[in-house]
């Protein structure tokens, strides 16, 4: 092709003048959404990171002159939760790593189990009662609180009676414990619902094939069915791990003082009625309740786009 | 006695029947293809063998044990699925190992199996590659390897060659029964490629919806099918099947098919595969004739001691490389005719036919069966 072809070529141009005019829109939009969702965070991180002095006669905006991480430090170690005697928010943070972990596994495990048998292990009413399950997804929490605390006051008892018996209450109502069996409870409805999508989806065949080489019902979940599940067991762990971190409502009703999960305490902290409101402090403290969550949404979150997709498309 | 043996299976899905008492027995070392339309059970009888579907009523004995309700993983018997069903998370060599793993057979036992069944099938390159690296072809060998490895008494196979493409299907046909005669196994095989059927088998059965048609030998099967559907769903191109008429004249039988317009009716005698007690004078009959036994009148079968020759418009000429097809027809039935790739047959020409009639059958209409 010669100079002159390529020359006369060139109206293709126009369109593309079209798409950068379009290009410029979108990121500018974007950039302007991302702006408006980006302040407050900067404002907490600079907040946290202002002595309270700077916090209470300057500009919310201002960058500070005097950077410390001080506040960070108090909120960890040392401020005063409500009323209790335990200084700083790091027990409670780890109450809530405490009630997170077992519960967003418990919960993840068992949605597989029963995803796996509903879609894998048919029985007569297999449609009921995974439109039961279903239906746990819409209950609205504020409805099971009270049967919930009577049920967990009987578990409470019978901790209470093993104790008397044995010395031990084998974790019945130890507040973490019954934590976990809430979050466990509520949260399976969901799991059981992204774990059947998902192996509605996985070939029958390779269960048969399992079955045919020997492999008995836990085999075939753990060896077949397990390790061809990554994306939807990261979509899940992260759903379960958000939802049950962040959740205030049950933390607040079945956990008290000590035992708080970290909501709570961020709560009680930063709804203090005593003494001067540190800004500083309650902005570290929120954002140190904030962080594990964020870290697993930047560690494993592009696995969640990915797998809710593949769980939506194909199931 | 025989190795394999079905008496009297049924098979019901509610209300449904999907088989209805199937019979059928298979020598050790032989090769089983159930053949037939899809949706004619032909797969949920291989289930029901495989032990992945109960059975409503009926038995399954291999080498004399009735195996009714034994788990499949206790039946000693090893499938090829159609999708393979190979483990993605596993290696190939994990894959064909697996089997043997769950039974509980030793590590270094197991290595020498994989080894062994590897170097057979050419697969040893692959032994520690992802299912997902393979090809469909190396898939469908490890799938075989995953079978063989473990040494079953029976191997079932479901459609193992339906997802590939047309060229490496022919070569797969040829390697599975180039595998068959080396190992000398017992194989079921479910196919809905009558090619497949005959090439394979040792014994074909033919079903449609849930009942069996036929079984015996590929060539019983294609010479003398049991009824009309036999005849028209084994070979291809089709038998072709033409409405006559008995007529008794001078002591012999003749069949006599009626033409359109003035054209004189072609008359011949009755094939030798009838029961002539069978044919009463008037009664209605259709003869079936495979296309390669019509062909233009000089080049019929010289061995053939009945021969019946007529003329005909060709209506289409099908060249096929090897053959030439044409297509006529009689009284508005389309007739298949396998000539020679060199014949001269020119489309609207009137040309002379000749039907060898050794290889002729008759159905009574009525039954649908050969009489």
């Amino acid at each position: 092709m010669s100079a002159a072809d390529l020359a006369t070529a060139a109206p293709s141009r126009e369109p593309a003048r079209h798409s950068n005019l379009t290009r410029v829109v979108i990121y500018g939009l974007l950039l302007f959404f991302a702006f408006i969702y980006l302040v407050p965070l900067v404002v907490m991180v600079m907040t946290s990171l202002k002595p309270l002095d700077e916090v209470t006669g300057g500009n919310m905006f201002a960058l500070p002159h005097a950077p410390t991480i001080e506040p960070w430090v108090k909120a960890w170690g040392e401020a005063r939760i409500g009323v209790s005697d335990t200084a700083g928010i790091k027990g409670y943070f780890w109450n809530s790593i405490k009630m997170v972990v077992p519960a967003v596994l418990i919960s993840t495990l068992l949605g597989a189990l029963n995803g796996y048998v509903l879609t894998k292990w048919r029985f007569a009413g297999h449609k009921l009662v995974f439109g039961m399950m279903l239906f746990a997804c819409f209950i609205p929490f504020q409805s099971v609180i009270i049967p919930m605390a009577v049920i967990l006051g009987m578990l409470g008892q019978i901790g209470a009676s093993l104790e008397d018996l044995t010395g031990f209450s084998f974790g019945f109502g130890n507040s973490t414990v019954n934590l976990v069996i809430v979050h466990v409870v509520y949260g399976l409805g969901f799991t059981t619902l992204f774990f059947r999508n998902y192996y509605e989806a996985f070939p029958t065949e390779l269960v048969k094939a399992a079955m045919i080489d020997g492999a008995g019902f836990f085999q075939i979940f753990r060896r077949v069915l397990l390790p061809n599940s990554a994306p939807i067991f990261i979509v899940t762990v992260i759903y379960q791990f958000t939802n049950i971190w962040n959740d205030f409502l049950f933390g607040s009703t079945f956990a008290a003082g000590d035992q708080s999960p970290m909501t709570v305490a961020l709560n009680n902290l930063v709804n203090t009625s005593t003494g001067v409101v540190e800004y500083n402090v309650n902005m570290a403290a929120a954002i140190i309740a904030a962080a594990p969550t964020l870290f697993v949404y930047i560690v494993a979150g592009r696995y969640f786009v990915r797998g809710l997709m593949a769980g939506a498309v194909k199931g | 006695m025989a190795f394999l043996e079905i008496n009297a299976l049924r098979k019901r899905f509610g209300a449904v029947e999907i088989l209805k008492g199937i019979d059928l027995s298979l020598e050790k070392g032989g090769f089983l293809v159930l053949v037939g339309p899809s949706g004619c059970g032909k797969s949920t009888l291989l289930n029901t063998i495989a032990g992945l579907e109960s059975i409503s009523s009926g038995e399954i004995r291999i080498d004399g044990h009735v195996i009714n309700d034994l788990h499949p993983s206790k039946r000693d018997i090893a499938m090829v699925f159609q999708s393979y069903a190979l483990y993605p998370n596993m290696s190939v060599a994990q894959n064909m190992s697996f089997g043997m793993e769950m039974r509980g057979v030793p590590k270094p036992q197991r290595d020498k199996a994989v080894a062994d069944v590897a170097k057979t099938l050419q697969i040893e390159h692959l032994l520690k590659r992802r299912p997902s690296q393979l090809s469909g072809g190396q898939r469908q060998r490890v799938a075989m390897g995953r079978a063989l490895v473990r040494q079953p008494r029976v191997f079932l196979f479901d459609e193992p060659l339906s997802n590939l493409d047309a060229k490496l299907r022919v070569d797969m046909r040829v390697e599975i029964k180039r595998l068959h005669q080396q190992t000398k196994t017992t194989v079921v095989y479910v196919t809905h490629d009558q090619i497949e059927a005959m090439t394979l088998a040792t014994r074909i059965a033919v079903l449609k919806d849930g009942e069996l048609q036929q079984v015996g030998t590929p060539y019983e099967v294609y010479n003398s099918p049991a009824n009309l559907f036999v005849a028209d769903f084994m070979g291809s191109p089709s038998m072709n099947l033409l409405e006559g008429k008995v007529a008794h004249a001078d002591g012999a039988v003749r069949i006599v098919l009626a033409r359109t317009g003035d054209a004189e009716p072609i008359v011949m005698p009755a094939p030798s595969s009838a029961d002539p007690s069978k044919l009463r004078d008037g009664g209605a009959v259709i003869l079936g004739i495979r296309p390669e036994a019509v062909s233009d009148s000089e080049s019929v079968d010289r061995n053939s001691k009945s021969v019946a020759t007529f003329d005909a418009l060709v209506d289409v000429v099908e060249p096929a490389g090897s053959d030439t097809f044409v297509v006529t027809s009689i009284a508005g039935k389309e007739v298949t005719a396998r000539m020679r790739a060199d014949a001269d047959v020119r489309v609207g020409r009137i040309h002379a036919f000749a039907f060898n009639l050794d290889k002729a059958v008759l159905f009574d209409p009525a039954t649908t069966r050969r009489i």
